[in-house]
């Protein structure tokens, strides 16, 4: 399978997610039209239009119906995924940075950011089987985190939310009472900024990327340190495969250094970690901007271990989504998976 | 001194214009403690602590002695007087002259104090002023503030010096005697500086001693390796000991900016430079030298910049450092300053001039010691618009006899390159060609240790190709060149004994387009890694002379550093900080395997520690090299241990952190179980978790490719 180049935004790429099946893909640009896309040959499925500003961060409910969006416009909004209509506008005082569906799908978590006066925040809303019964209210706010909030997601069975941003320090809250469980170690914790944060697939685990060039697996009930991943750069996302013990990070200087500095000096490969040995095994090569965000497809154990989807694409001069598989036949980026004879191919 | 003396004049002028009795009463005179009193004591402590004290906080403070004592009347005239005369020398501070006056008569009491900017402004007034005559009567006794103290504290009565009884010190070699014969470096990141061992075998590193804002610019180690200097705001300070790093002494030289060491390690020579108080006046330089052990000040050189700016044609190139250049070899003899029309050459019994005088050498612009032996090589370059010659020339110290001259033809630069042992001396030579629009480079190769000093021309085969390094083999016969226009240029290898002609050059091999603008001989000869830093981003080729053959070729990305270690089994290669990404080091087996890498943030400096010269004889250290079978399988059977032990350990540890893993995903899939209704319950009953339950498996697979028999036969 080659990789497959999907054009349609216009404006760089912020944010990407697979639905559970993996045969659809949602992307968010700064181009205020999150579209869908087929996964499988990249066709281009449609395009939901209403909101004013970029678009930040999206998730999909469990059932593919609902698609929820969160825009610097200071709206989060409710979609109907298969006939592209508002379904519902959640209006904030500051742009939205994150949102996270809860399991059930009846609830959801989003962040605002700090903005004029207002401290940046978490908030819980309920989310109403039947969308004309939707409201406004907000089960929670969570406030007192410095700085942005990059994301937070639900914990185990929607009792605790994890958040991270800014100010390097990861924190579970009880999501019930808004009130603060859990802090990660100052010592052992992220220096800087908290860049990404994504979760296995059952949840009982997560990994986050910062800005001081590492990335840390935590267990996500009780925020022990597993294991850090360090690397030369500033990690701006991070991926588990579902299938193998890898880790992937992907990263760069910033983008306004970009055009200064050779490409290799600037290391935007994404970087392949043992997940358990913590050691690198692999890289790809081929990019010309950071990498800002990287996916695996859910749907590749059930084709087997011979194709798993790893998406990646970068901010600065990427404005198309682009798709490797794992396959026997040579694509755009190889993996090189170190001292061993395998390619691996995405 | 023109300035002096006119200001002599105008305050006698001045005096006579108000009538100012210069004849004033003797005893009224306090005498001063001159600079006499302040004879060095032989007691080593009272000496140090008086070195030691940088703090006082009067360092910019001088006092004035043998002041004309003068009524209230006349007291502003003096005062102005003084101010006029110190003003010229630096910017005295607001209020900063005070003039003390006897309470009972309202005299004044003869002396005077005046604050300055700067202590070196202060220092400056003091060497310019003490002993200057304002007449006959009032010689300026001119002292620094602190200094009283010192000269307070001499005792009237001589008393013998107290003799301590003998303590042993540390052994500072002991690093030598490492069990593994491992070598150590030091590396500068950030605000820490740390000594490690080199565990190449272990593939890491093993920490020695570490300290944050050990210097405060930079360390450097002693050229055998017995100290790490480090750098102050008040001086040096050098480290070293048995098995951990202790200050072992200090040297006080304020704003130090520069140090060096003696090749033998004996002497310390320190440099700073001053800005001076008028824009105009070049900068102040001071360089002390010191006895490495006693921290005794041995000499202090105190001038404007102009007079330690050497090299370059017309002299003002600027400081090169060091200033002082070793010479002698490692019994730290003789030092030397190129100056205008001369080379002062100084020894270290007297640290005096020799013969007290310098070496006269018209128009010389550089100088370079043999690295062995009391040997300079000096260099002139052309007069008169070509009709003197440009010469190269030898001159034997401390005699001074000229041992071999030659003189070269339509030159527009030079160099000089010594060959470790001192057995020859190259001279790059940049000739202008006919039309003099451009140049092209030869070499006079001179073979030192041969009767009457053979000199032998080199040409390249292709004659107009730019030369971009030269570097010679340690201790051996055979050089390296990198030269060509093209980005790509060629090396070439050649020997001094060629196989049919001991007493001639020859040419071993040409390596056609290399990406390499740097040579890096490994300290023992034989191996040399060919480098292509800065413009071709850390190439790195390992080159065997011996077989002429590729080692390996390699990439540290952006490296700006190569340094072998001292025995040329490992090569350090690194990123400093000039780069602001890849900072950190790697480091290589002499044939150019990678054995492990560091990333360190704001990497300053990477310098492996120094071995002194081997005790062995050439002798034994041939006998050794023909043994080496014997003496190796000693040292190789070490490294199966090790490297099985590795193996070992590693897989140990796998096996752990594999262990380890599993259990957390028990944990978490009991955790799922236990769940697993609730979160049904969450959603709304439907019991799909499929996607939780996937079960990671480790396949291991072996495969034979081929099987082969073969017979050996065995010949013992």
């Amino acid at each position: 399978m080659r990789p497959i180049l999907m054009k349609g935004h216009e404006r760089p790429l912020t944010f990407l997610k697979y639905n559970r099946d993996g045969d659809l893909l949602f992307s968010c640009a700064k181009d205020h039209t999150p579209t869908v896309w087929f996964a499988d040959n990249g066709e281009r499925l449609g395009t939901y239009r209403g909101h004013n500003g970029a678009v930040w961060t999206c998730d999909v409910s469990r059932d593919s119906m609902r698609l929820i969006t969160g825009s610097a416009d200071q709206t989060v909004k409710l979609w109907n995924v298969q006939k592209g209509t508002q379904l519902y506008t959640f209006n904030f005082g500051s742009p939205a940075r994150s949102v996270e569906f809860a399991i059930g799908d009846k609830l959801a978590v989003i962040t605002t950011d700090p903005f004029m006066e207002l401290t940046s925040a978490i908030h819980v809303k309920r989310i109403a089987g039947d969308s004309t019964e939707q409201t406004e209210e907000s089960v929670l706010v969570i406030k007192g985190p410095q700085g942005r909030i990059n994301r937070a997601v639900w914990g185990p069975l929607n009792r605790t939310i994890i958040s991270a941003g800014e100010d390097a320090v990861i924190r579970i809250w009880d999501s019930e009472t808004g009130k603060l469980l859990k802090e990660s170690d100052k010592e052992s914790g992220h220096k800087k900024t908290i860049t990404s944060l994504t979760k296995a697939a059952d949840g009982s685990h997560f990994l986050s990327g910062s800005l001081d060039k590492s990335a840390k697996l935590w267990d996500t009930r009780t925020l022990t340190l597993i294991k850090t991943y360090s690397t030369e750069r500033p990690v701006n996302a991070v991926a588990m495969s579902p299938l193998l013990d890898h880790v992937v990070l992907g990263g760069g200087q910033d983008a306004s250094a970009v055009t200064t500095t050779d490409h290799r000096a600037g290391k935007f490969e994404a970087k392949f970690y043992d997940k358990i040995l913590q050691e690198e095994i692999g890289g790809v090569k081929g990019h010309f901007g950071p990498i800002n965000a990287l996916a695996f497809n859910p749907d590749g154990k059930r084709y087997g271990a011979n194709k798993v989807s790893l998406l990646i694409y970068n901010l600065l001069m990427e404005l198309d989504v682009v798709v490797c598989c794992v396959s026997n036949e040579p694509c755009l980026w190889k993996v090189e998976i170190y001292g061993s004879t395998d390619v691996f191919i995405i | 001194m023109a300035a002096e003396v006119m200001l002599m004049n105008e305050i006698e002028a001045t005096a006579a214009q108000m009538g100012i009795d210069m004849n004033i009463d003797f005893s009224s005179i306090q005498l001063p403690p001159g600079e006499n009193c302040g004879i060095i004591s032989d007691d080593d402590d009272v000496y140090h602590d008086d070195q030691l004290e940088f703090d006082s906080g009067f360092g910019n403070v001088i006092v004035v002695d043998n002041l004309p004592v003068v009524p209230r009347e006349k007291f502003e005239k003096l005062e102005g007087v003084i101010r006029k005369i110190y003003s010229q020398i630096g910017v005295i501070k607001e209020d900063g002259l005070w003039m003390p006056v006897d309470p009972e008569t309202k005299k004044t009491l003869g002396y005077c104090f005046i604050e300055y900017n700067t202590p070196q402004e202060a220092e400056l007034a003091k060497e310019k002023t003490h002993g200057y005559k304002l007449d006959r009567a009032h010689i300026f006794a001119v002292n620094m503030f602190d200094d009283f103290d010192k000269y307070m504290k001499v005792p009237d009565e001589w008393a013998p010096p107290e003799i301590k009884p003998y303590t042993p010190g540390e052994n500072l070699q002991k690093w030598l005697a490492d069990e593994k014969a491992r070598d150590q470096f030091v590396i500068r990141a950030g605000t820490d500086t740390e000594v490690l061992w080199n565990d190449a075998r272990q593939s890491k590193t093993e920490p020695v001693y570490k300290r944050t804002y050990w210097t405060e610019s930079f360390v450097q180690w002693s050229p055998m390796g017995t100290y790490l200097a480090t750098v102050h705001r008040q001086g040096a300070a050098v480290w070293g000991g048995a098995n951990t790093f202790n200050r072992l002494m200090r040297y006080a030289h304020p704003q130090v900016k520069l140090i060096d060491f003696s090749p033998g390690e004996k002497f310390l020579v320190t440099y700073s430079s001053h800005e001076p108080s008028n824009p105009r006046d070049a900068n102040r330089v001071v360089i002390n030298v010191f006895d490495v052990r006693t921290g005794k000040m041995m000499r202090d050189f105190k001038g404007s910049a102009d007079e330690f700016a050497v090299g370059g044609a017309g002299g003002v190139a600027g400081n090169s450092w060091p200033v002082f250049r070793w010479g002698g070899g490692k019994e730290d003899k003789y030092f030397a300053k190129l100056g205008k029309n001369m080379i002062s050459v100084y020894e270290t019994e007297t640290f005096s001039l020799i013969d007290k005088k310098s070496l006269k050498v018209e128009n010389v612009v550089d100088f370079s010691w043999s690295p062995t032996d009391p040997i300079i090589a000096l260099f002139v370059p052309e007069l008169g618009g070509g009709n003197q010659p440009a010469r190269v020339s030898l001159v034997q110290m401390p005699g001074k006899e000229e041992l071999r001259q030659k003189n070269l033809f339509s030159i527009s630069d030079c160099k000089m390159y010594w060959q470790s042992n001192g057995d020859y001396l190259a001279v790059k030579a940049d000739r202008y060609t006919k039309t003099k629009k451009s140049t092209y480079t030869g070499f006079e190769l001179f073979r030192i240790k041969e009767r009457d000093i053979p000199i032998e021309v080199l040409e390249l085969d292709n004659k107009n190709d730019k030369i971009i390094a030269f570097a010679w083999e340690p201790k051996g016969h055979r050089f390296a060149v990198i030269h060509g226009d093209n980005p790509r240029p060629d090396v070439s290898f050649y020997s001094m004994r060629s196989t049919h002609n001991l007493g001639r050059v020859a040419k071993l091999t040409t390596l056609k387009g290399k990406q390499a603008n740097a040579l890096f001989w490994s300290p023992g000869g034989r191996f040399i890694v060919l480098a292509g830093l800065k413009g071709f981003n850390g190439q790195l080729e390992f080159f065997n002379v011996d077989e002429l053959e590729t080692m390996a070729t390699a990439e540290h990305f952006m490296a700006t550093d190569v340094e072998w270690d001292p025995t040329g089994r490992y090569v350090a290669t690194s990123v400093t900080s000039v780069h602001e990404m890849e900072n950190g080091f790697n480091i290589w087996s002499f044939n150019g395997k990678l054995l492990y890498r560091i990333l360190k943030d704001h990497f300053f400096q990477f310098l492996w520690r120094p071995r002194p010269p081997s005790f062995l004889t050439p002798e034994k250290e041939e006998e050794i090299a023909r043994n080496l079978k014997k003496y190796s399988k000693k040292y190789e059977a070490e490294d199966q241990d090790v490297s099985m032990l590795l193996s070992e350990q590693d897989r140990e540890k796998r096996r752990m952190l594999k262990e380890e893993w599993e259990k957390w995903v028990s944990e978490w899939r009991r955790a799922q179980e236990e769940e697993k209704l609730e979160r049904q319950k969450l959603r709304d009953g439907e019991a799909s978790d499929e996607e939780e339950e996937y079960e990671a498996k480790e396949v291991e697979v072996e495969e034979v490719l081929d099987v082969s028999e073969e017979v050996l036969s065995f010949e013992e």
